[in-house]
């Protein structure tokens, strides 16, 4: 039978993409250790970097192989080429030699992409690269022929009769693996008689299809190196029990245990994956054992708890009440602990959003001629998967603008009577229910006149506009502005921190701007560690409880009828500090009767979402609490105004607000006027 | 595969029988197929979403899910009923989807073959033809077979929400 590798190749993706991060990284570190020699020193990497790197290679040429990526097996051919050659040190390993390795990275990176796209055409300009980097392997390494191939001195000890006995985990086939495969890998080296042993085989009733039940003693008739051998298992060494035995005898299969000699091409044993390739891409987190063990336990707690408890309610007297109450409170905790478990198995450390951060300041402080250290701290704090995908952008493009703006040139630099090199400190770190991630450079800082100019330049703020230092700094989150007088191809399109605040708001989350002019800039993002839930206010407008997101609720207050001013035009306007704010009466809004109309009765509860601020008119504020956010659109469709939707505790539903909607719902030219107003 | 053999599918086909479940509403019985139906359960308080159709009556907490819930005298444009102890909610599972359908009492579970149904005749003025499956004769009375994929069709629902006349004071100011 055929097995459809297809369902395989979601896993090869992942992997082989994070294998060039691993990559990535590892070359990054080895630069680091190089940085202040010349480009064309030498420079004795460590093995184990050179390792990680190599196996990273090594593993996307085998997968891309096995699945028929040609373009990709090429490349990683060429490169392991390479590899091996540095890590035998015949090859100088020269800042210039890591750039090109970078590069490559990025190449092999374009080509699994491609892949997963189903594009299968090599881009010239990689094809290019490719022949560069065979011809720095001919050349560019001082590699004399001889000593090519067969590097390891062959020892002799270890070639010979080989006698197999392969157990493979029961899982191995969902790593994408098939002994299959690996059976006829080593029919290349050699004859080879290969018996199945069937033993663990359970009934046909209690067959996980997608298990591998049999393990295979296999004679392998050499002379082979063992190296060899276990070269075609490094795939599986974690997925099964492997004993290779020296065997220089033929093997006599023992006759008493039932065996199938299997034709060791064919394997018309192979067990059958149970699951259908259908293509669908799947999205997968990977969770570490601990995470689940503690699920597992918490589970089985549960289920206890429960037992207990459904014993009690059989035979319920006065006295068992007491016990009763108890098994409720051990429910209640186990129940929250189990919820905050499942949590965590979404959680991340927030390292793999920063780990793009190094190749960013390389790349950008290379082109601009700067000196700069990337300084990452708190890379282990964790927040929830979707946030760190969704922040991942935005983090880059404020390093980004660190480096090319903020950072000054090495000559400036000694003139201000600093250091050479910049420094940019990236730290993240938990405060409460969320998580902080600050960017902080040693640069110039915001130079508040030129910003000034330019917004009035570009009619984003009347030139008569008194603003504080802090309102300035604020202007570079304003859509379409950008300092650089020039548009570097780095950054400076107008297009950077307005996108970065747009992206960090849409979490539910803060960024903040501190400005030192001359001495630095500094970035705080705040976000909430998990999307899944979330601190609300519970606000009642008529029979109905609405939930207003804690993090875009600024104050409440009680205003009186007459201090509402109506300026012509039919907007009504709520006195807040020294500025004036448009309202919407939720009632009026959500279509309900019987709620208080005016502002004297009600609460105005003023909302921040995206820099505007208005005031949302409710009856009364019920109270705060934790709710756990549950989406409307599964089974029904998106609803104006409201974002999802929660459970309270007595089991009703209650809608969360969509506060962004409802802010853009008072028009952006409103919006413009009243800050201008605010600022003036 | 030979004549007879598909001959003989055709007839296995055509004495199949489905189960459907029948529900009342204005004196009429309905009849959805069991296989579409998840569980029933007596009508509970539901919360409104605004500016929604009027036959939707709101979102319910379904053990954790959110499952919108439709009035389905509303949906057909019959007279709105007060709900009592007999009034039920069907939880109906369209490929994934959970809907709520709010009807005056479930009646009973019963066999139909495929050779009993017949197509609904074209009847004048019935706006409600598309919902309509077919119709089983069945104990001397008819029963009216839907087509839930149609009922709850949510975005069949997003189009005639959007009908809806948008609320003048959506754009306070």
């Amino acid at each position: 039978m055929t097995i459809d590798l297809t369902q395989f190749h979601q896993t090869f993706f992942e992997e082989s993409l994070e294998a060039l991060s691993d990559m990535e990284a590892e070359l990054l570190r080895i630069d680091g250790h190089m940085s202040g020699r010349r480009v064309s020193d030498e420079f004795k990497a460590d093995n184990e970097s050179l390792n990680i790197i190599f196996r990273a290679v090594h593993s996307i040429k085998g997968g891309s192989s096995t699945f028929g990526f040609e373009i990709v097996a090429n490349f990683s051919h060429v490169l392991e080429n390479l590899l091996d050659d540095i890590r035998e040190h015949r090859c100088k390993t020269t800042r210039n030699l890591i750039s090109t390795l970078l590069h490559s990275c990025d190449c092999l990176r374009t080509l699994v992409q491609n892949s997963q796209n189903g594009i299968n055409t090599l881009p010239a300009d990689i094809d290019k690269f490719q022949v560069n980097l065979e011809n720095l392997q001919e050349t560019g390494c001082e590699v004399t022929p001889d000593r090519r191939r067969k590097t390891r001195g062959i020892d002799k000890n270890n070639i010979g009769n080989w006698d197999i006995l392969f157990t493979p985990n029961k899982n191995m086939l969902s790593t994408g693996n098939d002994p299959v495969r690996i059976i006829r890998a080593l029919k290349n080296l050699g004859n080879i008689k290969s018996q199945l042993d069937i033993n663990s085989l359970p009934s046909w009733n209690k067959i996980n299809p997608e298990y591998i039940y049999l393990s295979w003693n296999i004679d392998l008739l050499g002379p082979v190196e063992k190296s060899l051998i276990e070269n075609v298992f490094s795939w599986v060494a974690d997925d099964c029990v492997l004993d290779i035995k020296r065997n220089n005898s033929v093997h006599n299969p023992s006759a008493s245990r039932p065996e199938h000699a299997i034709d060791s091409g064919t394997g018309t044993n192979a067990p059958a994956p149970g699951v259908s390739g259908n293509g669908l891409e799947v999205q997968s987190i990977r969770v570490s054992t601990p995470k689940v063990d503690a699920l597992v336990d918490l589970v089985g707690e549960l289920v206890i708890t429960q037992t207990m408890l459904s014993q009690f309610s059989e035979e319920i007297t006065s006295e068992s009440i007491e016990k009763l109450q108890l098994g409720l409170g051990l429910l209640e905790r186990n129940t929250r602990e189990l919820q905050e478990s499942v949590m965590r198995i979404r959680m991340l450390p927030v390292g793999f959003a920063l780990n793009k951060l190094p190749r960013i300041v390389r790349d950008v402080s290379t082109k601009l001629g700067k000196k700069v250290k990337l300084d990452i701290s708190g890379e282990g704090t964790e927040l929830d998967k979707s946030v760190i995908e969704s922040i991942g952008d935005a983090l880059m493009h404020i390093v980004r603008n660190s480096v090319d703006h903020g950072l000054e040139s090495p000559a400036e630099r000694i003139n201000a009577g600093k250091p050479e090199t910049g420094a940019i400190h990236v730290q993240a770190s938990q405060k409460g229910g969320s998580v902080v991630i600050t960017i902080e450079d040693d640069g110039n800082g915001l130079n508040r006149n030129l910003i000034l100019n330019k917004a009035i330049e570009k009619g984003l703020v009347r030139d008569d506009a008194d603003l504080t230092d802090e309102q300035i700094d604020n202007l570079i989150f304003i859509p379409g502005f950008s300092t650089a007088s020039q548009v570097t191809g780095v950054s400076g399109r107008g297009v950077g921190m307005d996108v970065v605040r747009t992206r960090i708001s849409e979490l539910g989350g803060h960024v903040e701007v501190t400005n030192n002019p001359g001495s630095g800039t500094k970035l705080t993002l705040r976000l909430p560690l998990t999307l899944a839930i979330m601190d609300g206010l519970c606000v009642k407008v008529g029979s109905q409880v609405y939930i207003i997101p804690l993090l875009s609720v600024i104050e409440s207050l009680s205003v009186p009828e007459h201090e509402i001013s109506r300026p012509a035009g039919g907007s009504e306007l709520v006195p807040f500090h020294s500025e004036y704010l448009p309202f919407l009466k939720l009632y009026k809004l959500f279509n309900l009767s019987s709620a208080i109309k005016t502002t004297t009765d009600g609460i105005i509860i003023i909302v921040e979402s995206e820099n505007k601020k208005i005031g949302l008119l409710v009856d009364e504020i019920v109270g705060q609490q934790q709710v756990v956010v549950k989406s409307l659109e599964t089974h029904y469709k998106r609803v104006e105004g409201v974002a999802t939707a929660t459970i309270l505790g007595d089991g009703e539903v209650a809608l969360i607000l969509d506060i962004s909607t409802l802010t853009n719902l008072v028009s952006h030219k409103h919006y413009q006027d009243h800050m201008l107003k605010a600022a003036s | 595969m030979d004549n007879t053999n598909l001959a003989d599918i055709k007839e296995d086909l055509d004495n199949l029988e489905q189960q459907y479940l029948t529900f009342r509403l204005s004196d009429q019985d309905y009849g959805i197929p069991i296989l579409e139906v998840q569980e029933i359960k007596g009508w509970t308080a539901v919360t409104p979403i605004p500016n929604s159709p009027h036959f939707i009556k709101g979102v319910l907490n379904l053990r954790g899910t959110i499952v919108p819930i439709i009035d389905l005298r509303l949906r057909f444009n019959l007279e709105r009923k007060e709900y009592d102890q007999f009034t039920v909610i069907i939880v109906v599972n369209i490929s994934g989807k959970l809907a709520g359908l709010v009807v005056d009492s479930v009646s009973d579970v019963v066999n139909a073959s495929n050779e009993q149904h017949c197509e609904a005749p074209e009847f004048e003025g019935q706006l409600n033809r598309q919902f309509i499956d077919g119709l089983v004769q069945f104990d001397e009375k008819l029963l009216i077979l839907l087509d839930i994929s149609k009922l709850a069709d949510v975005d069949d629902l997003a189009d005639m929400s959007s009908d809806l006349a948008p609320d003048a004071d959506l754009e306070d100011n």
